[in-house]
């Protein structure tokens, strides 16, 4: 999608899509749930709830992930950081090192199983204030905060 | 920022604490007046059944005495110290909280003075740290010299020099300070007409409906409207019987009073509001006075100015009037969050205002492009089904005659208009310094940023606009958006190319300020 580019995408780290799915599966829950409620109730044929919901369940949480994946991409400039994401929605945003404010490396429990972790930078502008960079490697992403953080250093 | 710590004994001894000034007290008592209405009533209500008339001014009276007991607590336990490297405000009768203020955090420093204040020689002083969580801090109200020492202190402490102010220097004039914007009553005045409002209509109704109880007569009831006026001898058959003549300038008359009211509405508005107003220009930055009842006094350090935005309406551009914001972080008050430079002047004065903002005129209309025209009719292609859907509707399950709901058709015109207009007032372009947005058909805005003051820029395509090959350039400003639409992929990625460009190659040497 990005022909123009000419510095090479890296993408994010594979676990990426486990994490992902967990994090799908754990939040879509309820719905399942729901849908098996209603199929005890009995107020329908059995499986006019659950299959479809199963269905879309598997593929929200098993595909989707995989397909998200491969659309993420960062490139860590000299100067600058690029973050490319979505296919429907495609977006793709650099923000100089020098306008950054300040750099947030977090990591929830299931990135923490998986030693991943999100960078986020925030900017001073209205319009996208803060970039989130998920599913990087916990150290890549402390590494990249030290590199942005010396890079605004010696611009200071 | 914001610190609940006992912050008195980290102090060095030599900063003293200082208080507001005592009359303010009275002054934020009587503006706090309306706000005691609702416990009176609620007081009152309490009371009523006891049967004794005596009670109630005794109860008014210690509502009054409570109130003012409170605010004099407050006052007691509010102060201020003005340090080496931060203004520190401590407060709170029970909560107390201590809050710091670094110098270099101070965006800038408003002074205003509502009507009762300037009475007092009073002003209520206002630091803009540009902080997210809205009220940064106030000190309502200290004396208007002490007011002009600490922005004085401020800017000087701002600036490198620790130069102390006394208190009893008198507010001195900068010097280097001229004046480059001024409105005089004529001008106050024919922007007021400009300023068309019917809004009290609004505030009239919205009153009724909220009070109607306290009205002795229903006043959504017209029947006793109708019986009102026959008791005064007019009738509805009268009025049906003066002839069309008569009725013709009975209405003129209700239109033209309500013509009337819109204007001098605006008018008094606008006077209220734009009276004496004068732009300066200082070594620190611009700085505005207006206001003919409430004086507001507010500095915009110049090289906190992010984007200039000119913006003017479908009549007023007829008489080439326009007004100049400047965007930048901090808030200029409730209802608009850019810095009016001048609200209402001609372009030539727009361009020299923004000069000193170091941000140039657009130098021709060559450098703007259109929007893709494919862009705006998508959007109307979108519409087209739903309005078919709608049609379809009818015929089947309504049996309407297939003739008349063609008439439907018409409901695409006007949105079909709409992107018209849109698609052609709609421009970007950029030069070697600045990015241009020209955007609406009845209140018209054009955008200018410097390109090196740009956070952050993002190509965005939806689902419809990718398989046109088209894009939108999002841009980060501090303080505010500048978004360009339906620009090829192309075009937006050379765009971005060339302003990081910019960008990347200010941010490592020193030409920060100066072009």
């Amino acid at each position: 999608m990005t022909d123009d580019a000419p510095p090479e995408l890296t993408p994010l780290d594979p676990a990426f899509i486990t994490t992902s799915r967990i994090a799908t599966a754990l939040g879509l829950l309820p719905f399942v749930v729901g849908a098996g409620v209603l199929e005890f109730a009995q107020l329908l044929p059995p499986g006019t709830f659950l299959v479809p919901v199963l269905l879309a369940y598997a593929f929200v949480a098993y595909t989707v992930p995989a397909r998200k994946y491969r659309h993420w991409g960062y490139d860590m400039g000299t100067d600058r950081l690029r973050v490319v994401r979505g296919y429907m929605f495609y977006s793709d945003t650099i923000v100089p090192f020098g306008r950054i404010q300040h750099i947030d490396v977090d990591q929830g429990p299931i990135d923490r199983r998986y030693g991943l972790a999100t960078l986020t930078v925030h900017t001073a502008g209205n319009h996208n204030s803060t970039v989130a960079l998920p599913g990087l490697a916990h150290a890549d992403a402390l590494a990249m905060r030290e590199a942005i953080r010396a890079a605004i250093r010696q611009d200071t | 920022m914001r610190e609940t710590a006992d912050v008195i004994d980290d102090l060095p001894p030599s900063v003293e604490g200082y208080r507001l000034h005592i009359t303010g007290l009275i002054v934020s008592f009587v503006s706090g007046l309306p706000q005691l209405v609702f416990p009176m009533v609620a007081a009152i209500f309490g009371v009523r059944k006891a049967e004794n008339p005596v009670l109630i001014p005794i109860v008014i009276a210690a509502v009054l005495i409570l109130s003012l007991f409170f605010r004099w607590l407050a006052w007691l336990r509010f102060q201020y110290f003005v340090g080496e490297h931060d203004i520190r405000v401590e407060k709170g009768i029970l909560n107390r909280t201590a809050r710091s203020i670094p110098y270099e955090r101070i965006q800038d420093v408003s002074i205003e003075q509502k009507p009762l204040a300037r009475m007092m020689g009073l002003g209520e002083v206002k630091f803009e740290t540009g902080g997210g969580d809205g009220d940064d801090a106030m000190l309502s109200f200290v004396t208007l010299e002490e007011a002009n020492r600490l922005r004085a202190l401020i800017r000087s402490r701002k600036a490198g020099v620790a130069v102390f102010v006394t208190a009893d220097a008198p507010a001195h004039v900068e010097e280097d300070a001229h004046p480059i914007f001024a409105m005089d009553g004529r001008r106050v005045f024919v922007f007021g007409l400009y300023s068309f409002s019917l809004v009290i209509f609004a505030v009239l109704g919205g009153l009724a409906q909220q009070f109607d109880f306290l009205l002795p007569f229903d006043f959504w009831d017209f029947k006793h409207w109708i019986g009102l006026a026959e008791e005064r001898g007019v009738s509805v058959k009268q009025i049906n019987g003066v002839g069309l003549f008569a009725q013709l300038i009975l209405a003129f008359g209700a239109v033209g009073s309500l013509i009337f009211i819109g204007f001098a509405t605006g008018v008094v508005r606008t006077l209220l509001r734009e009276h004496g107003f004068r732009l300066t220009q200082t070594s620190k930055g611009f700085r505005r006075q207006r206001g003919l009842l409430t004086l507001t006094d507010v500095v915009m350090p110049t090289h906190r100015v992010q984007a200039a935005v000119v913006q003017t309406g479908p009549i007023r551009k007829r008489r080439g009037w326009h007004s100049l914001k400047f965007v930048s972080l901090a808030q200029d008050s409730k209802e608009e969050s850019n810095y009016v430079a001048a609200p209402f002047a001609t372009l030539s004065e727009v361009w020299r205002i923004a000069q000193a903002a170091t941000i140039a005129a657009p130098d021709g209309d060559e450098r703007l492009q259109r929007g893709a025209a494919k862009y705006w009719l998508t959007q109307l292609l979108v519409i087209v089904p739903l309005v078919l859907a709608g049609m379809a509707a009818l015929v089947v399950f309504a049996d309407a005659p297939v003739g008349r709901t063609l008439v439907l058709l018409l409901l695409l015109v006007l949105p079909g208009a709409l992107f018209w207009l849109d698609w052609r007032q709609y421009r970007f372009g950029l030069d070697d310094h600045q990015l241009y947005l020209k955007r609406g058909w009845w209140q018209q805005q054009l955008t200018i940023a410097p390109q090196v003051k740009v956070q952050s820029i993002e190509i965005a395509q939806g689902p419809l606009a990718r398989r046109q090959g088209l894009a939108s350039l999002k841009f980060g400003i501090a303080g505010g958006t500048l978004e360009m639409i339906a620009l090829p992929l192309a075009t937006a990625v050379a765009i971005r190319a060339a302003v990081m460009a910019k960008v990347a190659a200010v941010d490592y040497s020193a030409i920060n300020q100066s072009r």
